[in-house]
């Protein structure tokens, strides 16, 4: 690590800050101004340096001074990160509540993780071991959940001692022969991608229990879901029912510029509600990243990277992990006016023209892989998007479209007659629907794509007579036809709705083949009767 | 801190609100300026933004005959801070916080910043309890909680601020009303609405403070007034545990002036020239409404937005329908039809009453019936559409009975006049009105059965 610098403030705008300090790295963290708020390099220039501020830079002074810390902006990952809700700099909110009040007001912690807590450790490796990178040297026990401690990506060497028992994060856990230990937590810089031996095509869906999306519209472990909709249509609803119920080890919930008050909701419906696999609260599975509307803009904008950062590091523990954002556009609007204050060329509405490829490289971090120590792990995510007026031709919609494999379209004419969730079935689509047919088949059931192509047959063939049938009115139709409009409607109400504030907020595969069954059994009948009645009929 | 005042003559251009001054040594973000011209003009200003020797100030006050030349700025080494007290009850000022009503300024006990601080999601109590606003299709359908952020969305013309001086006459929380008071801010207001709001305010019993933003006032002071009314909000509630509604009224003209002065500062436009930064700085008001652990007092807000051409997906409804926790969206439709509130429940929701509704709250019975008016509304509504086209006898019997239950619920479940009613008086009239519809529908039952 290099020494430390010192230069000064010569322009501020917005959270944009101007430093005649020199010799910074492209985002190295920095403290901004006598309060140290946390800032990042941003560019550089011939005769200074640009800064992001991520904290709020109301009162900050000219001339005030800078340091840079020789490091890039990164996450703190090891024990203890479970059942926590960050901000968007991974801050624990009840750290800085403890600190600052009711209100968070800037001010400076040491560290994302309490270090002088005492956990018990149990080695799995011994003394002379060779340990690399992405390797389990032993088991933390949090919870219910065995945490396992891995040499940080980049190391190579022969264990020298190794502890047992009671550790804390602040003491090593492990000397390594070339003099350098291994502690129970490491820093991952947040933009960077952590290393995995592979990436691997994913032949499994993740059972979210909402039946819409399992039957018709499913998500492959590692996949990526985007859930556009305009307000009031039911994205954090249908999130967090999702987070409650999917299958996953690791729920990652990134509130990202949503609202207060939906925060305090999920945490305190997360601490009731039980994990039925664990019988544990949902909260001890899951971490929540939270930088809410009101807090600093920019600190939105690397609360994502905090969240993906935390995931991928489960997923290298050998984990299936979820990540949740709520929502992406919040995002895109603070990567264009920090885009704005730094004076550059607007792309389309705004945003900048490198929208497309950040969200894309961001998307790319989802997949199941090989770890380093060669166990599975897969991130998948569940991306919301808030298209303005509902319009979904608008640019953060369209570039997710081109990188996320399964799209649920939440429709506000569906919203307006409470249908939820609102998804609806006609524009929606999910790419991973074949590779993970074979799936359905073996283990839920047989006839699953049997089924979902004639569910799907009706719900067009519904669709195209609905205009024939505003003219000439129900009794207007061929009996045949008719059928089709009862059945669809049953498939309506009775399978393609859900509420999220019943038992039924979770539903099985096997009960969803069961009612699908059911509703299509009734049409199958009904269409040998009509069939046969006109056979008679002709006769 | 500074060892003297700082002062300079080295103003180099004005442009509308925004001042530029050369040559500074020492200036902080925020930092509130006073700007002294010829003829004895002084008026403060606020450093938007600092770039080398020279910073951008806004200026709040009237800048007609200012002059680079003779004007002197003076640093003052402090930020905006609005002074508080319990004393500020009963109160009206404009929007630069200085009293309208004649007496003297109340002495301080507290200073705060305008911009306040974001509350710690963790900090954050749920909203759950019920505010009865004695108006059917909010009460029945959209119940208002505490500390909630409803807006009431509007379009010309509607009668918005009849609805809202109705609700602020019966407001009340379940029990005592002792603690409760309104905060009225004015933004960009006519004299005719001002005099009409005010004198709303002086016949409720509740104690209130208004901060007044008239139409031909500084458009700067739009700016400021909400934040100083919920500086105000935030120190009555969280300090002095009082239940505290905050009124905005109009939200549209606060967007109009944020594009005006985003404008003047050369910021790239966003959508319909509004900047894109509007959904945080919207969110920076609206996200001051609610509850905190700490305190038994909240903060409930209903901003009324006046839809320009009527459309939901214009810009300002829109980013504040993704901030506010639903929306009470007024039809022209309705109103024309003579129905008082004209409130379209379809697209009307609040996303917080069903942690507000039910047994213990309002009544039992309150979410089944509410789900029951609300699914034979929209089903008779829908039908009208098909109506316009078929004609009222091509329809079937049940379809029509549909249509008449749409037209009941209109005119005697939203339609209520200038009557208060309670939340009971409310769901029994839904209750009656479902049960003539239950009785026609069993009818329909009978006749096809034989």
């Amino acid at each position: 690590m290099k020494t430390e610098a010192v230069g000064k403030i010569i322009s501020i705008s917005g959270a944009t800050v101007r430093t005649d300090l020199t010799g910074l790295t492209l985002f190295e963290k920095v403290s901004v101004g006598e309060h140290n708020l946390t800032g990042e390099v941003v560019r550089l220039e011939k005769d200074g340096t640009v800064l992001q501020v991520y904290e709020e830079p109301s009162g900050l002074g000219l001339h005030e001074p800078i340091r840079g810390h020789g490091v890039s902006l990164a996450t703190t990952l090891g024990p203890g990160l479970l059942s926590v809700m960050f901000d968007g700099l991974q801050r624990p909110l009840d750290v800085l509540g403890d600190k600052t009040g009711s209100f968070i007001h800037p001010v400076h912690l040491e560290s994302s993780l309490d270090l002088k807590k005492q956990w018990s450790f149990t080695p799995l490796v011994k003394k002379g071991d060779t340990v690399s990178g992405g390797l389990k040297i032993g088991y933390i026990t949090e919870g219910f959940f065995q945490h396992p401690i891995i040499v940080p990506p980049g190391k190579n060497s022969n264990i020298k001692t190794i502890a047992q028992g009671t550790v804390t994060l602040e003491q090593p856990i492990c000397q390594l022969a070339d003099e350098s230990s291994i502690f129970g937590y490491h820093s991952w810089p947040m933009r960077l991608p952590r290393p995995y031996r592979k990436k691997i095509s994913s032949q499994e869906p993740v059972i979210t229990g909402q039946r819409i999306i399992d039957f018709l519209f499913p998500l492959a472990r590692g996949g990526t879901t985007i859930i556009p909709g305009g307000f009031g249509t039911g994205k954090t609803i249908l999130e967090q029912t999702i987070a409650k119920h999917a299958d996953v080890d690791i729920v990652i919930y990134a509130g990202c510029g949503e609202r207060g008050n939906e925060m305090s909701e999920l945490i305190e419906e997360f601490r009731q509600l039980t994990d039925p696999r664990t019988k544990c609260p949902l909260m001890d599975r899951t971490v929540l990243v939270v930088n809410t509307s009101n807090m600093p803009v920019a600190a939105r904008e690397a609360s994502i990277y905090t969240a993906v950062t935390l995931g991928e590091y489960y997923r290298d523990l050998g984990f299936h992990v979820l990540l949740l954002a709520d929502s992406i556009s919040r995002w895109a609007e603070s990567l264009r006016e920090i885009s704005s204050s730094l004076e550059e060329m607007p792309g389309e509405e705004g945003y900048p023209t490198y929208l497309a490829s950040r969200l894309s490289s961001f998307v790319e971090r989802a997949g199941v892989v090989e770890t380093l120590s060669g166990d599975i792990g897969s991130l998948s995510m569940i991306l919301s998007v808030s298209p303005p007026g509902g319009d979904f031709t608008e640019p953060v919609t369209q570039a997710l479209l081109r990188t996320a494999g399964s799209f649920l379209m939440l429709d506000t004419t569906l919203a307006n007659s409470r249908h939820f969730p609102a998804i609806n079935w006609m524009q929606s689509y999910s790419l991973y629907q074949n590779v993970l047919a074979d799936y359905f088949k073996t283990s839920i059931s047989n006839d699953w794509e049997v089924l979902r192509s004639l569910c799907r047959e009706i719900m067009h063939k519904e669709e195209s007579l609905k205009e024939i049938m505003e003219i000439v009115g129900i009794e207007g139709l061929q009996e045949r036809d008719r059928l089709v409009m009862t059945v669809a409607e049953k498939i309506r109400t009775d399978f393609l709705t859900q509420s999220a504030y019943t038992a039924d907020a979770y539903c099985d595969p096997t009960k969803t083949m069961n009612i699908i069954r059911t509703i299509t059994d009734q049409f199958l009948k009904g269409q040998d009767h009509s069939t046969g009645k006109s056979d008679d009929e002709t006769l | 801190m500074r060892l003297s005042e700082h002062k300079y003559r080295t103003a180099s251009r004005v442009a509308g609100q925004l001042l530029y001054v050369e040559n500074i040594h020492a200036a902080r973000i925020g930092e509130v300026v006073k700007i002294i011209g010829p003829q004895n003009i002084a008026f403060e200003g606020e450093i938007l933004e600092i770039v080398k020797g020279s910073v951008l100030i806004q200026l709040f006050g009237e800048t007609r005959g200012l002059n680079t030349e003779n004007m002197e700025i003076v640093f003052t080494d402090t930020t905006r801070q609005v002074p508080l007290s319990r004393d500020i009850l009963g109160r009206r000022f404009n929007g630069s916080f200085e009293p309208l009503d004649g007496l003297p300024m109340f002495y301080a006990s507290e200073w705060r910043p305008a911009q306040g601080y974001p509350i710690n999601p963790v900090a954050r109590l749920r909203p759950e309890e019920f505010i009865e606003t004695g108006i059917s299709a909010i009460d029945g359908l959209n119940t208002l909680v505490k500390g909630q952020k409803l807006p009431i969305f509007s379009c010309a013309g509607l009668p918005a601020k009849e609805l809202v001086a109705q609700i602020l006459q019966n407001a009340r929380l379940r029990e005592s009303t002792k603690k409760f008071a309104v905060i009225f801010v004015a933004l960009g207001l006519t004299f005719y609405e001002y005099s009409f709001y005010l004198e709303a305010l002086q016949n409720i019993e509740s104690e209130f403070v208004a901060i007044i933003n008239m139409a031909d006032d500084p458009v700067m002071e739009r700016l400021m007034a909400p934040r100083f009314a919920l500086t105000v909000a935030e120190y009555l509630a969280f300090d002095h545990n009082m239940d505290i509604l905050v009124l905005v009224t109009d939200m549209t003209n606060y967007c109009d002036a944020l594009r005006e002065i985003s404008n003047a500062r050369k910021e790239l436009p966003g959508r319909r020239g509004y900047p894109g930064y509007m959904y945080s700085d919207l969110a920076s008001l609206y996200e001051r409404a609610g509850r905190i652990r700490d305190s038994q007092g909240s903060i409930t807000m209903i901003p009324v937005i006046t839809m320009p051409e009527d459309d939901i997906t214009h810009p300002i409804p829109d980013l504040t329908g993704y901030i506010t926790e639903g929306q009470i969206v007024l039809s022209r439709e309705l109103h024309q039809q003579g129905v008082f509130p004209p409130v379209d429940v379809l697209p009307s929701l609040s996303r917080l009453m069903q942690k507000g509704i039910g047994a213990g709250r309002t009544r039992e019975d309150h979410r089944d019936l509410a789900n029951q008016l609300y699914k034979n509304y929209a089903k008779g509504r829908e039908l009208k559409k098909l109506e316009a086209i078929v004609g009222r006898d091509g329809m079937a019997e049940t379809d029509q009975s549909f249509l008449d239950f749409a037209t009941v619920f209109e005119n005697e479940f939203i339609h209520q006049g200038s009557q208060a009613r309670s939340i009971y008086i409310s769901l029994d009239k839904g209750l009656e009105i479902l049960g003539r519809f239950n009785l026609i529908q069993d009818k329909f039952e009978k006749k096809t059965g034989t």
